[in-house]
C-alpha cells in the first residue's frame, strides 16, 4: 500500500504523474489518460520534441505566444510542483488550491473594479487592462501538462501575470516585461522565466539598456530578494485593498518610471 | 520453515496491496461524499474516469499492431448518416462544418506543413500522380479539394512542357520579337489555340484554401485561365458531362459521404472521362507500418503545434488516414458509383496511393 502511496499522487481518487516520467525507458513513450478538458497526454518523446520546438519558435517570432505557453508547460514540471507545495503550506495559497478560482470575463466584473476607489487593487487592475488593451481572456488554456493540479497551478500562474504587472506597477513594453520575468523567475523558479529573465534583455536597444542598468535592475533584484511570494496571494478577496498597503504587505518598493 | 516464512510474506504482501486498492477505492467513495473538505468546482471541466497509470505505450500499441487503429471498411459499423471524424463518430453534416474549419485554421501553413511532415516526399508523389494522368493539351480538367493548386500547377506546367515553352511566365503578346517568331513558326500559332482550350476549374470547401492559391498562381506565374470556385464535393456546382479528367489529391478521406462524392464524379465527367485520386492509404507491410505510426502518432501532432500552432488538425489527419477505406475496398467503391477499368497504384510501400477510372 505505501509503495502505492508513494508511486502516485492520490488527489480526490485519480492517479496523477507525480514521478519525473522519464525516469524508466519504457514510460518515455508512454502517455496518462485524458485528465481534464484541453488535456493533450503526451510523453517524454514528445515533451522534448515540443520544448525545443517551442523554445526555437518563441526566440525566433516573439509574436508567437503559444509557442511561449507550450514552452512554459513542458519545461515547468519541478517547479509547479514547487509553487504547489508553497501554496498547500500557506493559508492563503491552500485557499486558493481549495476553491481554484479562475480570472476571466466571466468571473470577474470589469465594471465592478472601475468603480472601485482609485487607488485600490480592482482600480489599478482595470486601468492596467484598460491602458494596454488586453483582456483577461487573452490566456490559452494549459494543454501538455499531466496532472490536473499543476494544470491549474500553470493556469494560476498565466491568470494572474497581469495582476502581477499592476502590483509591480510594471508597463507591458520589454523593459517591464523582463522585470516582472525576473521576479517570477526567483519566486516561482519556471524554466521559462529564467529564460525570459536572462535572454529578453539582448533584445533591448541602448537606450533600453542604460535604463534596465541604472534604474530597473537595482529595484528589480531587490525586489526578488525581499518580496513575498506573489503566487500565495489570494487577489479576488483583495479588489478592494489599498494598492500600496498591499505593496507593503508583501515588502515591495515603490516601482521606478519606466 | 523458510518455505512457510516466504509464503507469508507473500501473503501480506498481497494483502497489502489487495488493502491497498481497496482502501484507494475507500478514499474515493469518501472524498467524493464530504464536498466541504476540499471543495473544488469543476472549473478545469469533466472530470474523466479513474485512469490507469500502466498508461498509454503507443510505442507497444504499434508493435503489437493492434486493428483497431485501422478499418477495411469505414460504412459497415455506423449509420448511414453517420460517419468518421478521425476516431470520433459524427453526423455528416458536423463532418463537412469541422473539415471546413479544420482547414480554415491551416491554411497559411498548409504548405509548409506538408513539406514538413512528409520531408518533401508529397511533392514527388504529386509529380507522379500528373504524369500518370498524361494532361493533353486541350484538356478541361476539374480539380476538386485542390485549394492551394499543387496538381493544378503541376498540369499547367505539365502542358507547357508539352509545348515546349520553357519558361514560367506566358508569352506576352505585345513583344514585337516574339510576334515575329510566331510568324516565323506558323506550328506555334496552333499551339497557342490549343493552349487557351486548356482549363483548369479548381473546387474547393475552404475559401481560405482558394485565396492561398490565388496567391500563389500570381506568385508562381501561373496567369492561365484558372477557375477558382468554392463548392462542396458531394453537390458539384457544375453541369453534367462537363470535363475530361477529374483529380482529388489528398482530400476523398475529408469527404462525408464518399460514395455521394464518387457519384458526383461520375456525373461531372464527360463519357469517357478520366477519374484519379490521390490518397493516404493502407500500408501492407506490417513492419513499416508500425513505423510509419509511431512516426504518425507521435511526431505529426507535434509538428503541427509548433509550426501551425494546431495540435488537433493534426490529430485529425493522421485518424483520418486510418479511418478511410484501404485500397480493394476503396476500388470497388469506385466501380460501384460506375466507372470502369478501376485500378491502383501504390507509392511508398502503400502510405499513397492512386485510384485511377473511366467512365465509359
Amino acid at each position: 500500500m505505501i509503495h502505492h502511496l508513494k508511486r502516485s499522487i492520490i488527489i480526490l481518487g485519480k492517479e496523477q504523474a507525480s514521478y519525473p516520467v522519464f525516469l524508466h525507458i519504457r514510460n518515455a513513450t508512454t502517455t496518462v489518460d485524458k485528465l481534464y478538458e484541453d488535456h493533450i497526454p503526451t510523453n517524454f518523446i514528445q515533451k522534448s520534441f515540443l520544448s525545443v520546438g517551442s523554445a526555437l519558435t518563441s526566440i525566433t517570432d516573439p509574436r508567437r505566444h503559444d509557442a511561449i505557453a507550450v514552452l512554459g508547460e513542458t519545461t515547468g514540471y519541478y517547479a509547479l510542483k514547487n509553487i504547489y507545495n508553497q501554496m498547500l503550506k500557506d493559508s492563503e495559497g491552500g485557499k486558493i488550491i481549495a476553491d481554484k478560482p479562475r480570472i476571466n470575463s466571466k468571473t470577474v466584473d470589469i465594471n465592478k473594479l472601475a468603480a472601485m476607489p482609485h487607488d485600490s487593487l480592482g482600480h489599478s487592475y482595470w486601468q492596467f487592462l484598460s491602458v494596454n488593451e488586453v483582456t483577461p481572456d487573452s490566456r490559452l488554456p494549459v494543454r501538455f501538462v499531466d496532472n490536473q493540479e499543476l494544470a491549474y497551478v500553470m493556469q494560476r500562474y498565466r491568470e494572474v501575470h497581469d495582476l502581477f504587472h499592476t502590483i509591480l506597477g510594471m508597463p507591458t513594453n520589454m523593459l517591464g516585461e523582463v522585470a516582472v520575468k525576473w521576479i517570477e523567475a526567483t519566486q516561482t523558479g519556471l524554466p521559462m522565466c529564467i529564460s525570459g529573465a536572462l535572454f529578453g534583455p539582448l533584445r533591448f536597444r541602448p537606450k533600453q539598456r542604460a535604463t534596465y542598468i541604472n534604474k530597473l535592475l537595482p529595484w528589480t533584484l531587490r525586489t526578488c530578494r525581499n518580496a513575498k511570494p506573489l503566487m500565495t496571494i489570494y487577489f479576488e478577496r483583495r479588489w478592494d485593498q489599498n494598492i500600496q498597503d498591499l505593496r507593503n504587505e508583501l515588502n515591495i518598493e515603490t516601482p521606478p518610471k519606466i | 520453515m523458510k518455505g512457510c516464512l516466504k509464503q507469508n510474506l507473500l501473503n501480506m504482501l498481497k494483502i497489502n496491496l489487495n488493502l491497498g486498492s481497496f482502501l484507494n477505492s475507500q478514499i474515493v467513495r469518501r472524498v467524493s461524499n464530504t464536498s466541504s473538505l476540499f471543495h473544488t468546482p469543476k472549473i478545469m471541466g469533466n472530470w474523466s474516469a479513474v485512469p490507469s497509470y500502466k498508461g498509454n505505450n503507443l510505442f507497444i500499441k504499434s508493435l503489437q499492431n493492434q486493428s483497431e487503429n485501422y478499418c477495411s471498411s469505414t460504412q459497415k459499423t455506423l449509420d448511414s448518416e453517420q460517419t468518421h471524424f478521425g476516431y470520433e463518430t459524427v453526423s455528416k453534416e458536423e463532418k463537412t462544418e469541422r473539415v471546413h474549419s479544420v482547414f480554415e485554421n491551416v491554411a497559411e501553413k498548409y504548405d509548409l506543413m506538408n513539406d514538413v511532415m512528409s520531408g518533401g516526399i508529397h511533392r514527388l508523389w504529386k509529380d507522379y500522380f500528373v504524369d500518370r494522368l498524361h494532361p493533353t493539351v486541350n484538356i478541361k480538367l476539374l480539380d476538386v479539394a485542390g485549394g492551394t493548386g499543387d496538381i493544378t500547377f503541376r498540369v499547367l506546367q505539365y502542358i507547357r512542357n508539352e509545348l515546349g515553352e520553357t519558361s514560367n511566365y506566358p508569352v506576352d503578346e505585345s513583344s514585337k520579337l516574339l510576334n515575329y517568331e510566331k510568324d516565323i513558326y506558323s506550328d506555334d500559332k496552333v499551339k497557342e489555340e490549343d493552349r487557351k482550350k486548356c482549363k483548369v476549374t479548381v473546387c474547393d470547401l475552404s475559401e481560405s484554401m482558394l485565396s492561398v492559391g490565388r496567391e500563389r498562381a500570381l506568385t508562381l506565374g501561373y496567369n492561365e485561365d484558372i477557375d477558382w470556385v468554392c463548392g462542396n464535393a458531394q453537390e458539384l456546382p457544375f453541369p453534367d458531362d462537363t470535363f475530361d479528367a477529374y483529380t482529388i489529391a489528398y482530400g476523398m478521406r475529408n469527404v462525408a459521404d464518399i460514395p455521394k462524392a464518387l457519384s458526383e464524379a461520375y456525373r461531372v465527367l464527360k463519357p469517357g472521362g478520366r477519374f484519379m485520386c490521390l490518397e493516404f492509404s493502407l500500408v501492407e507491410n506490417s513492419l513499416i507500418r508500425s513505423v510509419y505510426d509511431l512516426y504518425s502518432f507521435q511526431l505529426i501532432p507535434v509538428m503541427g503545434q509548433i509550426i501551425a500552432a494546431d495540435w488537433d488538425s493534426y490529430q485529425y489527419l493522421v485518424e483520418s488516414i486510418r479511418k478511410f477505406p484501404d485500397q480493394e475496398t476503396y476500388k470497388l467503391m469506385i466501380e460501384e458509383a460506375g466507372f470502369r477499368n478501376v485500378l491502383y497504384e501504390n507509392l511508398t510501400f502503400g502510405v499513397t496511393a492512386i485510384h485511377s477510372g473511366f467512365k465509359i
